[in-house]
């Protein structure tokens, strides 16, 4: 029952990273946070420490948030070490105090990754994802110019695989928790997800070529294959997207290569 | 005086759209690129009609506060979106789909809106598909459906419980592409602040770069806004908490009309209140009443019992009882009202009485927990996250919270304000709902308002607008705009008061939901409209709002936004007061009938009320826009 417990409230300490811009020097701080009740969520318990922080007189502590359940991706604290912290296969916002123990410290960090410049205190910029999803990350198709929905049928388990991977809401735990700082489970989950469906197919080679360069050409670094990033997942999107990112890029590679280029794209307008 | 003219075709219903598409003027592909286009908003709405009008060849530029377009409030809508394709064959169709809306929003949307929307809702689905959106499917590999409140046929499409996500980043792609191809300016982390109005035609608008701070003026040939809904006026709600009316309201301010802001849609499947200092409520799909069973004990003795223990004899499936042929799938204002009188009588569950049992047990005995986790899964996952509860073991509990905003900008068949030039879109404005919206019906508002409606209706307004005819960002009127806002940042940071905003959107938020909630009387009303503007005094006076204006400041961004709910809050009371009737989310306990059903009032209030800003501390002027039905009769709504 939520209230069973509700009466044992905690104390922690945060040990919080404040950084007042991208060039300022950061360093960590500690702010008490005393008799919470334990059904509070993570982001809460920061709503009443800033608010506390505010009434002192003090900046309260920048972080990002929105839907606080789980499917924006917004909210991006690393947690004790943790990209969304300690539990697993949920974000930030779907973490409650009750994971923790009263006397507790706990870390709170950014989403750190050169990719992710830092914008302030928690806050990163991850617009990069943005840029590759702009690469390629959609299947062109004008509004208006679509054939009935039902005329294509697509096999159920495709379209439950394509769901698997559409999960993802681009929060940029994978990055942060990979130590080369990797793209590869973000670029693989949207690039399997159209790969999978038959609607997808016209630009296969096209999108998986586009989305990969732009993300090795942003800062981000490359897959050793240690898969933190799916452990770190809120969604828990499997790793094995990656070898599918793998294998398409590598036919679309190999395709680009041995086919000859298509005479002028205009050439036959008459 | 605001002039409202709703602009509906003449001609039979069905008709209409495919007329009115015909007739209107249209801009030639060469001029299309002359014209800039301000859009404000990249949720389903903003997100579609940029993409759709960059297609088309018009130059847009599109502004959000987040930080990506993928993540507006759209992004969390769970259950599905609605179409009229009768691909279950069980008769539906685009008729029944208008009838069902116009029906569920209790006679007070407009008929022609309405019958439109239920048109092009096989186009969206259509659009979506091609897109990749991965939609649940059968085994032979076509679509699958389920159904929602407020229906008896299944025509809601989903992708499991993330319809909206999948939506989201289906029009997001679309977005991208266009952004990609140049066809599309995005500005991220930019907050309209206010709107630029040159010779009475809305023509640009004021941002705030909401990380240096900088204050930007941006003009346009035509600005459309979709920036949602305002439901977090309530403070507690199951809307993202950046949500916000700040592009809207200061619309208003600029002299666009605010239609029905009273009509607030309170959904009956949420998580209940756990604390104070509670920041959001969470929904659970109304889906779940495909297969969950409402109850609470007959017994108030039982309510604190485990809910397991209660034999069936001494529970009470309310909503099977009094509505037999919808049972639990009766409309979300109903159900919720049903739920607060069961609770009101003293039989709701949990420490604080203010919850019902949502029960899967018949379920799971049916499906299996297997079949009960395939289709629900995400959501029982996330009760449990939340309640460290297992809802295949225990029952769920849950209660009313406010989910939905019907009222919105006034805007005319083309969604263009009686601002010209202003165009709005999706939950923020109040074309299609009426007084109360059916489930899984704003998603497809949305993107019929941003695909397959503006996309048309906007040439219309612009082929009366020579190219190049756009004013200057330099003008007086940008200016003016700029510095008042630069003005109010500076306001702000210098009040030094004693409280943090947090503390005033609470006691709003209580205000509102105490006076102007589930169900309101004149006495309520009264109550919150007297104690409002001493609360906003004291808010001016004595808000804490630190840091600086030219860094990333989130206090400062919350009062901006609060001072605005401060006064929309006012607007909502005296809407609700006017309007002396119920109807659907609109109930004023005195007009009911002895069963506890809304009592409508056709003959005074079947009309939209539009109110018209007269300047600070006047009293708004009400104007009217008489709703005819022509081919629906109105009666009294029955789904027993
Ligand atoms: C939890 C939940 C579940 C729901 N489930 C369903 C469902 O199953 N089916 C259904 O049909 N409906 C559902 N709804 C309702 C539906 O999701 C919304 O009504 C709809 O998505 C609103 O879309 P929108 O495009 O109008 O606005 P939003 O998605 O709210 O987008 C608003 C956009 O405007 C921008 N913006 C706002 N103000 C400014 C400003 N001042 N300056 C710059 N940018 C601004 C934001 O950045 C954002 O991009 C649900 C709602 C909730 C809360
Ligand atoms: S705040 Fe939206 S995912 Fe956490």
């Amino acid at each position: 029952m939520v209230a069973a417990n509700s009466s044992q409230s905690i104390s922690v300490t945060l040990r919080v990273w404040r950084q007042t811009g991208p060039f300022q020097p950061g360093r960590f701080v500690d702010y008490p946070a005393r008799d919470l009740n334990p059904n509070m969520s993570f982001l809460e318990m920061l709503d009443v420490v800033n608010d506390g922080l505010t009434v002192a007189g003090d900046e309260p502590i920048a972080f990002a948030h929105d839907c606080r359940e789980g499917i924006c991706g917004t909210c991006s604290l690393t947690i004790n070490g943790k990209p969304h912290g300690p539990g697993q296969g949920i974000a930030t916002c779907q973490t409650y105090v009750r994971s923790f123990k009263d006397g507790d410290i706990i870390v709170v960090e950014p989403f750190r990754a050169r990719a992710f410049p830092l914008v302030r205190d928690l806050v990163t910029d991850r617009s990069a994802f943005d840029k590759i999803q702009q690469a390629g990350g959609f299947i062109s198709v004008r509004t208006g110019a679509a054939p009935d929905a039902n005329s294509i049928p697509v096999p159920k388990p495709d379209a439950e695989l394509a769901m698997d991977a559409a999960a993802c809401i681009g929060c940029g735990a994978c990055v942060a928790a990979c130590k080369n700082s990797s793209a590869m489970l973000f670029v693989a989950a949207k690039v399997s997800q159209f790969g999978l469906l038959p609607q997808g197919q016209a630009e296969r080679d096209r999108r998986v070529l586009a989305m990969v360069s732009t993300m090795d050409g942003l800062g981000f670094g490359n897959c050793t294959n240690q898969y933190e990033c799916s452990a770190a997942c809120p969604k828990l999107i499997s790793h094995d997207f990656i070898a599918r990112l793998n294998r398409d890029y590598l036919t679309a590679s190999l395709r680009q290569a041995f086919t000859p280029a298509p005479a002028g794209a205009d050439g036959g307008a008459g | 005086m605001a002039t409202l003219d709703s602009k509906i075709p003449s001609g039979p219903l069905a008709d209409k759209w495919r007329k009115h598409k015909t007739e209107i003027k249209l801009v030639n592909p060469a001029n299309k690129r002359k014209y800039e286009i301000i859009v404000v908003g990249a949720g389903l709405a903003g997100a579609s009609a940029a993409a759709t009008l960059a297609e088309l060849g018009y130059r847009v530029k599109n502004f959000v506060f987040h930080d990506s377009p993928r993540r507006a409030h759209s992004i969390a809508a769970q259950g599905g979106i609605n179409a009229a394709k009768n691909y279950q064959n069980d008769g539906d169709s685009v008729y029944r789909l208008f009838y069902d809306t116009i029906k569920g929003g209790d006679y007070r949307a407009r008929e022609a809106n309405v019958h439109r929307l239920a048109e092009v809702s096989v186009n969206i689905i259509d659009q979506c598909v091609a897109q990749g959106v991965p939609f649940a499917r059968e085994y032979g590999g076509l679509l699958a459906n389920r159904s929602f409140g407020g229906a008896q046929v299944s025509r809601t499409f989903y992708a499991r419980g993330q319809t909206g996500q999948q939506l989201l980043l289906g029009a997001y792609s679309a977005l991208s592409r266009m952004v990609g191809a140049g066809g599309v300016e995005l500005h991220t982390n930019s907050e309209m602040l206010d709107l630029v109005v040159v010779g009475g035609h809305a023509k640009g608008i004021i941002v705030r770069d909401l990380i240096t701070g900088e204050i930007t003026r941006h003009a346009a040939d035509a600005v459309i806004l979709a920036t949602g809904g305002y439901g977090n006026v309530f403070n507690l709600s199951t809307y993202a908490r950046q949500s916000n009316a700040t592009a809207i309201w200061r619309a208003y301010k600029r002299g666009a009309c605010f239609a029905n802001p009273c009509f607030t849609q309170i959904h009956p499947t949420c998580i209940p209140v756990s604390g104070d200092y509670q920041s959001k409520l969470t929904l659970m799909s109304e889906s779940l009443r495909n297969d969950g069973r409402i109850w609470v004990p007959k017994n108030k003795e039982d309510r604190r019992k485990d809910p397991n223990s209660i034999p069936e004899a001494d529970r009470d499936y309310y909503l099977e009882r009094m509505y037999p042929s919808f049972g639990n799938l009766a409309p979300r204002d109903i159900a919720s009202r049903a739920a607060k009188r069961v609770c009101d009588e003293g039989r709701g569950a949990g420490e604080s009485g203010l919850g019902v049992y949502l029960d899967f047990s018949d379920a799971i005995r049916r499906l299996g927990e297997a079949g009960v986790r395939e289709r629900y899964g995400n959501l029982f996952d996330i009760y449990h996250e939340i309640t460290a509860e297992s809802g295949y073991r225990t029952p769920m509990r849950i209660y009313p919270a406010v989910h939905y905003t019907m009222g919105g900008l006034w805007v005319d068949y083309n969604l263009m304000s009686n601002l010209p030039g202003l165009f709005v879109l999706g939950e923020a404005n109040f074309s299609d709902h009426g007084a109360n919206r059916l489930g899984a019906s704003a998603l497809m508002q949305g993107l019929a308002d941003g695909y397959f409606v503006v996309p048309y209706t906007v040439g219309d307004y612009l082929a009366s607008q020579k190219p190049g005819s756009r004013p200057s960002p330099d003008a007086p009127e940008f200016r003016e705009a700029a510095t008042a806002v630069t003005g109010q940042t500076a306001h702000f940071l210098g009040i030094n008061g004693r409280e943090p905003v947090s503390h005033f959107h609470k006691r709003l938020g209580k205000i509102m939901w105490d006076g102007c909630g589930m169900a309101r009387t004149a006495a309520t009303l009264q109550k919150a409209l007297a104690e409002i503007p001493p609360l906003r005094e004291e808010f001016w006076a004595s808000v804490k709002v630190p840091g600086s204006a030219d860094t990333l400041n989130q206090s400062l961004e919350q009062a901006g936004r609060v001072g605005d709910f401060l006064e929309l809050g006012e607007l909502m009371c005296r809407d609700a007061l006017t309007r002396e009737e119920s109807c659907g989310g609109h109930f004023r306990e005195e007009h009911q009938y002895p069963d506890g059903e809304c009592k409508r009032d056709d003959e005074h209030f079947a009309h939209v009320a539009a109110w018209e800003y007269q300047g600070a501390g006047q009293t708004p002027r009400r104007n009217i826009e008489p709703l005819q039905y022509e081919f629906v009769k109105m009666s009294v709504r029955n789904y027993k």
